[in-house]
Formats: structure tokens, sequence, C-alpha cells
């Protein structure tokens, strides 16, 4: 049984207007069947509700925006359907088109901020250590768990903008600091320091990390002087799209984790894993769909969304060259807003780059269809649900190796050792 | 024989066939909210239709976006006629949750341990509004 206080009792009998209490009767609900014994006040949300699966989405989002209903904390967008900041062109039919349109603008008008963006965390949305927070979008969740040691569960589709709304959460699971107790130690300190300080390692990581904890918190051993922001986000995204992880500890590095033995509650781990070249080698491998071709239809990275280090990467790796075959670089308008105003885009544009602003390749028709189509990328996510959402298999590479192979129009390696 | 399940989201009474999956199954991009057609090219059950069934689901997994998937289905009257679940799941039973707020006809949600569900494959089920379930 949900205790509530006096106050949520009359807001969920609609002293606030019927918005606002049917939002708390859906984060009630949601807290009864968790078996929550009471809700707890959030910060902050951000919500992954406002991307187009189909109509009923938008008319919930309208009834909302009907009763009055405000958001209460502040509350950040992930991607939509659409991309109002203008750049790739998308193929969805006008009805799709339509109905996408009304529930963003649905959102926006409850107060959300249009962000428009999976890596908020990057777009100055960054809770405090301890701060219990309403957070969806699993790349998003575990990085505001992980690196930024704020307390969500995995807000889904509804319940992020009810409790937004109702400005509190069912009081369970992540948000109680005994659940946040790693159980799973992983120790990589015997893999190569020239491959745990490449970006490419981390997709495979996560990865790894997602197959072997798959709900459970982890703690990893050994990445103590080679990890970057850019770096954490691609292993929680990876692992996020590779299981159900909704946070992890870097021993000496996120904020929960002085050391291991503190991430583990000072309590022996329930299973202790050594990755091996060869397991590596196996999360290497499942990345990848597209076999042994050397096609290269597309390029795309920014699963997340890319932040402008990642940009000022492509750059220098480009070093004024044009490319062959398009890449798309996903990012939002937190980092397409600066490159604009110095002239940066345009100039990638005119070398063959693609933004894909407000949202992202693998949630909206913008890849063409074209049979057999192969598609590089250096992101782990991306590698996870190219195959299914855009029909193309799936080539995964270093950022190096992309923007080579875009230059070149087919697949590019350089000599890279997984050990 | 009849069992008793407990209740995780009350409904009406119920009778249709029972679609027991032998695996878990992510709903965004398993199953499609316009038909009701599984279409996880991996998943044991695909190409079988959940629409007016009793679906028992051994877990779920994947997106968070099931709620989306669940309530669009209900919007167009494709969802199963009940729900069997061996553990309450926050993200796919808010499809449910939003769907009664909204006045649509929703699905009851009973929860029913992943090893009682497979006896059930195939079978006509009648649910009560009390949680019992009975096998025809």
């Amino acid at each position: 049984m949900v205790e509530l206080s006096a106050e949520e009792r009359s807001i969920a009998s609609g002293a606030q207007g019927e918005g606002a209490a049917m939002a708390l009767r859906i984060v009630t609900e949601a807290a009864r069947l968790m078996g929550a014994p009471r809700l707890i006040p959030v910060a902050s949300a951000h919500i992954d509700g406002a991307l187009y699966h189909g109509d009923s989405g938008t008319l919930f989002a309208e009834r909302l925006v009907a009763g009055d209903a405000r958001v209460a904390v502040r509350a950040t967008l992930n991607v939509g359907a659409l991309a109002p900041a203008g750049c790739a062109a998308i193929r969805l039919p006008a009805h799709e088109r339509d109905m996408a349109g009304r529930m963003m603008r649905a959102y926006e008008a409850m107060g959300c901020e249009p962000s428009w963006t999976c890596a908020p965390y990057q777009a100055g949305h960054r809770p405090a250590v301890g701060t219990d927070v309403a957070w969806g979008e699993s790349n998003a969740v575990i990085f505001c768990n992980s690196v930024l040691g704020a307390r969500t569960n995995r807000y889904g589709d509804f319940l992020d903008i009810a409790c937004a709304i109702a400005g509190c959460a069912p009081d369970y699971g992540l948000h109680q600091p005994e659940n946040r107790i790693a159980s799973l130690l992983i120790d990589v300190s015997g893999l190569s320091r020239a491959l745990r300080s490449s970006d490419v390692f981390y997709p495979v990581l996560g990865t790894y990390l997602g197959r072997a904890a798959g709900n459970a918190v982890a703690v990893i051993e050994g990445l103590q002087g080679c990890t970057n922001e850019d770096r954490l986000k691609a292993l929680g995204a990876a692992a996020a799209s590779a299981g159900g992880v909704g946070l992890f500890h870097v021993a000496g590095v996120t904020p929960e984790a002085p050391d291991a033995a503190t991430a583990l509650g000072h309590v022996a781990p329930r299973e202790h894993l050594v990755l091996t070249p060869q397991e590596l080698q196996a999360a290497l491998a499942r990345l990848s769909t597209a076999g042994a071709t050397q096609r290269i239809d597309a390029v795309a990275i920014g699963s997340p969304h890319l932040s402008l280090a990642e940009i000022a990467e492509v750059e220098r790796l480009l070093a004024g060259r044009k490319l062959a075959a398009p890449l798309y670089a996903n990012t939002g308008r937190h980092v397409v807003g600066p490159l604009a105003a110095n002239g940066r885009r345009a100039a990638l544009e005119a070398a063959g780059v693609v933004f894909v602003v407000d949202t992202c390749v693998v949630v909206t028709p913008i890849l063409p269809e074209i049979d057999g189509a192969v598609l590089m990328t250096n992101s782990g996510k991306f590698a996870h649900y190219a195959p299914g959402n855009t029909g193309y298999a799936v080539t995964y590479g270093s950022l190096c190796e992309c923007v080579e192979s875009a230059v070149a129009g087919h697949l590019v390696r350089e000599a890279l050792i997984w050990s | 024989m009849e069992l008793t399940a407990e209740i995780l989201i009350p409904g009406e009474a119920v009778s249709a066939p029972c679609l027991a999956l032998t695996a878990p199954i992510s709903f965004w991009g398993g199953v499609d909210p316009r038909t009701g057609l599984i279409i996880d090219a991996r998943h044991p059950q695909r190409g079988a239709s959940i629409a007016g069934t009793v679906l028992a689901l051994p877990g779920t997994i994947g997106s968070s976006s099931a709620s989306a998937v669940l309530l669009e289905l209900v919007h167009a009257g494709k969802a199963p006629a009940a729900i069997l679940m061996d553990a309450p799941d926050a993200i796919l039973l808010l499809g449910i949750i939003v769907a009664r707020e909204m006045g649509w006809q929703a699905p009851p949600a009973l929860r029913l341990p992943a090893e009682q569900q497979q006896a059930l494959a195939g079978r006509r089920l009648t649910l009560s509004a009390s949680g019992a379930i009975i096998i025809n």
C-alpha cells in the first residue's frame, strides 16, 4: 500500500486540475505495482516520452495539456521523431509527421525544455551527487546514475512525464542507497594501457558489461587514468543497450567508487570476472553484423549525441578532405548552435557531413532505403539498434576508421591490438 | 482445473486462448503496434498475433518504450485480452495504467510464475475479476 501525504491526496483528487491529478494517479499506480511504500520528491526529469510511436501517445500528451498539466521540476526532452532545428531530411508520411509534431508541441506546452537530445548531461542538465531525479532514455539513466552520481530508476514512457508533473517518484530501486552497491567486480587491468586509453575500447567493454551484468550493478577495476567523460558516455550507452544496466561504478573514477571495496560496500563480490582478450574479441564481434565486406553505404556517429569535443576530433581526422560516403553526425542543438556560429558547421557540411539534430538515424526514417546497405559506426548503441530499425547491416570501428572509410567510400581499417 | 493469481491491474472477466511465450520479449521492436504480430526476428513465437489472447510473459526485456507500444495496441484494438506476468514491470504495465486513465478498454494483468505459464499454452482460459484462472 502506498502512503500518500494529505497534499498528494488532494492533488490526486483534482485540487490542482485534472492533468496534475492524472499524473499523480499514474505515479501512485506505478508505486503500488513496484511495492514502493511512498513517493519521494525529485529535483528534475529527463523525458523520453515525446518520441512518436503511434497516435495514442500524442492523444495522451494532449489530454495532459487539456488538463492544464505543467511540469513541477526542470524537465529536458529526449529526441523526437522530427528535426525542428533542420538538417537531414526525414522520410515520415504526412499523418505520422503531423502527429509527431503535435506530440512534440504538447510536451513543450507543459513546460519541458526543447533540448531534444539524448545527452542532456552535456547540454547543461547535471543533477548533483545523491539527488533523486526521474530520468528516461537508457543511456541518460546510466550516465546520470554512474557518472553524475544522481539517483534514478529507468523511467519508461508516460511515467517520466507523470513524475515531472507530480514532482515525485516511487521510492524503490536505485533511489535507495543499498541497491546502488555493486555485487559484481570486473577486472580489466590485464589489458594493455594503450587499449584501455582508446575510445574504440569503451563500446566493446560496455557490450561485455551489459551481457555480464544484466541488471545487476558492477564495479570495474583497472581504468584509473584511462577514461574521460565521452568514453564513460559510450561505455554506459553500450551497456544499457546490451543489457538492462542502470548503474555501474568505475573504481577511482566515478563518484560512488573512490575504490572498488567502497563500491562493493566492503563485502566480497557475488562474482569476480577478469576480462580476457578472448572475451573482448567476442564482444567486439557482436557489434558487427555485416560480415567480411568492404562495402560502406553510410557512416553514422553520435549515439549518444556528439559532444563538441567529439566534433573537434572529427574535424582533426578529416583534415580538410571531402567524403565519398555520407557521414551522419547526430547531435543536439546545444552543439550545432555554437558550431554554426563560427562557420564550422558549414565547413563540415561542405565536406559531406550531414548533421542530424534533435533526433537520430535509428529512431526515425532518415537513411535512404538501399538493398543490402551497410552502415559503419563507432557507437555501440547504433551497432545494436541499426539492423532492426534501419535495415542496414553494421560494421563497427573506431572514429578514425569511420572517417577514413567515409573519405574512401569503402571500409578502411587501422592497426589495432585488441589485448 | 483452476489457479489463483495475484491481481496486478484489475479488469473485467475475460475468456480467450492462451499464448504462452517461451522467451522474454521487448515490446518495442518486438511487437508491431499496429497489428499485434510478434516481429522480433530472434523470438521463438515470431509471426504469432498477441491480439485478443491471454498473453503469458515469462519476462520482459529491452526498451523503456514498451509502455507506448502497449498503449498503441490498446488504441488500435490489437491488445491482448489479458496479460499474465512472472513479475510486475513498471514499464510495460504503465501502458495499461495510462489506457485506463484515457478511458479506453484495457486488459487486466495478473501475476503468474513463469513455471506455471507453459501448462496453459494453447488452452482456452477464463479469468475472473477476482483473479481465478479457469482452464477450459
